[in-house]
């Protein structure tokens, strides 16, 4: 029997299971895709939020302004890029200028650090390519950049080096109370006995908790559209620049990322399709018209990716973080839209105290080990280091993806680390490959290859994504014989 | 630190010739570096035949086109460094390369060929809605998985855009058992070279849709079909046309870019319109020492042409080894009315190669006949009557060294007046 079954391997799902990780218990995380951070964790904006636009008192404000302090250490213990670049909210009208003010106000009684308002001036020799009409902005110097998957997949890594056990591509079918009280997650893998129930299923975390027959809330999907820059436009922006916040939404903003791509998005429309992650062509009209507010001249021409994520909105519009009064061992982890990525690490210590007041008693394991297996990335060596790593192993001098400069070798690591990549995608979001600026025209083949070679599998069996998303459809010569008749052709 | 006396940076059609002629007028120390595993470039995986028409006066394929300069290339003992990244060039011709088995190699170049090609324009470039499944494919990589690796990516498939590898594949599909049930393209006109679409596509009862795109992408995991609706001048999509057609792939022919992150990396002046390096008459970059050609430069839609522009940069490089005499005067060329772009941009007339200079242009729409009008800031040199002219076809013309550099000449302007029937404005 388990103690703790996690349900979901986004972020929130990961940040508890390495969290826990660190104690003496048995402890699986079931996720139904083939890989973790396959929904929201995915698609978002990639910000670690200084905390001033969740109103004061809601979860939401608390554990942005928590999860923000620790991400620094996280980050750094976990080998995780991240950068402190700042976030701005710019006005262009007096009306909007106003409203940074009360926005100052609520950041400093959320308690984040720094807040103040930048004048013109000051406005336009941090960011030369803003709006001629930006006229003052909030500057939040605590706001950062970190990239979500890569954080979530670190998360798990080091999660299961700790001995957390993923099943992946496990989609959990029902949840049963036994009559011992203890709990069964069922899954088309098979069953798992357990103690206590972690729901960070995200989208779902309403059907999970349906399922078990805890308390009832609704999850609605709200998509979000983002279109992403080539990295020769890297310094359009420097910072994270927000427009002045409506009441539903931070608005649509021009974004670096922690890999130095720009992007901009997300737009914020109801659906009703939790797997609608289709890109709309109204969609992407609404960003660029809401990107250019901000940024004028966007290089359009050289946009190289559009995607959409969907957020998880409770209907209690904040995060639902509580142990269940109607199922024993079942705890609510709900309703992690924005800023969920940043109050991740904070959530995970809060779902550890909840598991404590809920009678599991907690031993430290001395052999816990904080840093996952050490990653190295060819294209931010220095050429000595290079040279070094290549004569340790060969496979370093092998330039498979050439946009983002990904060896062979960091594609055979991240195929062989804990909670390894099994599928194109997965080995693009742990090595960049196939995400620069050709998207894969060049290395997609030879990933492949990889793939094959190093999972001991027939071409034909790799996928994009797991189940169903196979790249590849036949040998050559194939389909001839379909035709029945000439066998000379064969 | 390894010295060269040239370096060619691509062992791509381009890259061979550049190299080959390089060697054939005195530079002894040449180095060519390839990516692949293998030279030839593309053209591996280009199994057809129509290549070297023009070069050899035979249609040959692919492999046996590269194979002719490869053996050439082998024969005259020229230095190769295969399965070799560049990954660093620097202006003053310091180049980063690296390989599993020689490791990092920095290298010191006296000159420098520049010959990487070009890559496709990919889905995110044209923002196409919809899902993100598996079965979307640019059609090199599609053809490289057919034609190298011998495995099909999809059994029923719609080819967005009519760019000329779309066209080989649809044949090369079909030919596969593969069903191909239409290719639509965008603009009112096709973007491949006419004999391709005669004999890839109306040989095989393939409709083209011309005035077309694809408006969305169906399926979550693999592509289930797409929606296909007619565009208005505007090129805005006419919701009224919508039409779906169910698939499993989607390859996508929408154009190829010069691939030029090393140049830029050098400083090298780039050309907004042709993606790739501004060049002078013996295709040498902005910077002196570094020359290119080749798709890197302009996309070419003959492999023929390639290797002619390419043996000027072979020979361009040998003549600045040889004599580093600055250059004289340079003069612009400009694209005038109706012509979309003209390569080289800049020519030194009175330092002209072997007495003539060749251009390249492609026109900014399909022309029945057309007068190609080439004058100078002081008056007009020539004019000449071209039929059938299309944007995806170039025109290539020959001016002699007398017509240019007898003159003191500022610039040079070529621009197209469409000829019409009993036009007597000429």
């Amino acid at each position: 029997m388990e103690d703790v079954v996690i349900i979901g391997g986004g972020v929130t799902g990961c940040s508890i299971a390495r969290e826990l990780s660190r104690y003496d218990m048995k402890i699986t995380l079931v996720e139904k895709e083939e890989d973790v951070a396959c929904g929201t964790s995915k698609g978002n904006s990639a910000i670690v939020h200084a905390g001033f636009d969740a109103s004061p008192g809601t979860w939401k404000a608390k554990l942005n302004v928590a999860g923000n302090k620790l991400y620094p250490a996280l980050c750094e213990e976990l080998d995780v890029p991240f950068k402190l670049n700042g976030s701005l909210v710019v006005a262009i009208n007096e009306e909007e200028e106003m409203a940074l003010h009360e926005l100052l106000d609520r950041g400093e009684t959320n308690g984040v650090k720094g807040l103040r308002i930048i004048k013109r001036d000051e406005l336009h020799a941090l960011e030369p390519n803003l709006s001629p009409d930006a006229r003052a902005a909030l500057d939040a110097p605590t706001g950062g950049l970190v990239c979500p998957y890569e954080l979530t997949i670190a998360l798990a890594e080091n999660a299961n080096q700790n001995g957390v056990k993923f099943w992946l591509n496990a989609p959990v079918i029902g949840i049963d109370v036994q009559e011992d009280f203890s709990l069964l997650v069922k899954t088309p893998k098979g069953n798992i006995k357990t103690k206590y129930i972690i729901n960070a299923a995200g989208l779902f975390a309403d059907e999970v908790s349906k399922m078990a027959g805890a308390e009832e809330y609704t999850i609605t999907p709200r998509k979000g559209e983002y279109l992403v820059f080539d990295k020769q436009f890297g310094n359009l922006a420097k910072k994270a620049i927000f427009p002045t916040p409506t009441k539903i939404s931070k608005g649509i903003l021009v974004c670096p990322t922690v890999d130095g791509n720009i992007f901009i998005g997300p737009n914020s429309n109801n659906i009703e399709d939790k797997n609608d992650t289709g890109v709309n062509a109204p969609g992407i009209e609404e960003i660029i018209k809401g990107g250019k507010k901000l940024v004028p001249d966007l290089p359009l021409k050289n946009v190289i990716t559009s995607f959409a994520g969907l957020r998880a909105v409770s209907n209690t519009n904040d995060f639902i973080i509580e142990a269940s009064k109607l199922v024993k061992g079942f705890i609510n982890v709900g309703g992690i839209q924005s800023p969920g990525l940043t109050s991740a690490p904070a959530i995970a210590l809060m779902v550890r105290e909840i598991l404590l007041e809920e009678g599991l008693t907690l031993k430290e394991k001395r052999e816990f080990i904080p840093h996952r297996p050490k990653k190295l990335r060819f294209r931010e060596l220095d050429n000595e280091e290079r040279q070094k790593l290549i004569k340790q192993n060969p496979a370093y001098g092998h330039v498979i993806c050439r946009c983002e400069t990904v060896t062979e070798a960091e594609i055979i690591d991240a195929i062989r680390r804990p909670v390894g990549a099994r599928s194109i995608d997965a080995v693009k979001r742990r090595t960049r490959a196939g995400m620069g600026r050709c998207q894969g025209g060049f290395c997609s083949p030879r990933v492949l290859e990889i793939l094959t070679r190093e999972l001991g599998v027939d071409p034909l069996e790799i996928t994009k994504k797991g189940p169903g998303s196979n790249l590849l459809v036949g040998r050559i010569k194939e389909f001839l014989q379909d035709e029945g008749g000439d066998d000379n052709d064969k | 630190m390894i010295n060269k006396e040239l370096v060619v940076i691509g062992g791509g059609p381009a890259g061979l010739a550049a190299a080959i002629e390089a060697k054939k007028h005195g530079v002894k120390d040449i180095l060519l570096v390839e990516r692949d595993s293998g030279l030839g470039g593309i053209l591996q995986q280009c199994i057809h035949n129509g290549f070297g028409l023009h070069v050899f006066k035979e249609e040959l394929t692919g492999p046996e086109y590269a194979d002719r300069f490869i053996k050439e290339l082998e024969d005259m003992g020229i230095e190769v460094l295969l399965d070799t990244m560049v990954i660093e060039l620097t202006k003053d011709k310091r180049i980063i390369a690296v390989s599993h088995k020689k490791g990092l190699m920095q290298i010191q170049a006296e000159a420098v060929i520049l010959t990487m090609g070009c890559r496709e324009r990919t889905r995110g470039a044209i923002n196409i809605p919809g899902f993100r499944p598996a079965g979307i494919f640019t059609a090199g990589t599609a053809q490289r998985f057919v034609n190298i690796e011998g495995y099909m990516p999809g059994k029923e498939i719609v080819i967005l855009g009519s760019g000329d590898i779309g066209l080989i594949m649809a044949r090369r599909f079909t030919l596969e058992g593969a069903k191909v049930k239409c290719v639509a393209e965008i603009m009112p006109y096709s973007n491949g070279l006419t004999r391709n679409v005669v004999q890839c596509l109306e040989d095989y009862d393939i409709p083209l849709l011309l005035s077309h795109t694809v408006v969305n992408i169906d399926g979550r995991d693999r592509v289930e079909g797409v929606t296909i609706a007619q565009v208005d001048e505007d090129f805005k999509p006419i919701s009224s046309t919508e039409k779906y057609v169910t698939c499993d792939t989607l390859l996508l022919s929408v154009g190829l870019i010069p691939e030029n992150e090393l140049s830029k990396m050098a400083d090298i002046k780039m050309d907004d319109i042709t993606a790739g390096p501004v060049v002078n008459h013996r295709m040498e970059t902005t910077v002196p020492g570094i020359f290119a050609c080749g798709n890197v430069v302009h996309v070419h839609d003959l492999v023929d042409f390639v290797t002619m522009e390419s043996q000027l940069a072979g020979r361009g490089a040998a003549n600045y080894l040889k004599n580093r005499m600055p250059l004289g005067k340079h003069i612009s060329i400009l694209p005038g009315e109706g012509i979309r772009y003209a390569v080289p941009q800049l020519i030194d007339p009175q330092n002209i190669i072997n007495e003539k200079q060749n251009f390249f242009m492609r026109s900014t729409k399909p022309m029945e006949k057309a007068r190609l009008f080439i004058e100078s800031d002081k008056d007009l040199i020539r004019t000449k009557v071209i039929q059938h002219i299309k944007p995806s076809e170039m025109i290539n013309i020959e001016l002699k060294k007398e017509e240019l550099a007898d003159k003191d000449i500022n610039s040079l302007r070529f621009f197209l007046q469409e000829e019409g029937v009993a036009d007597g404005n000429q």
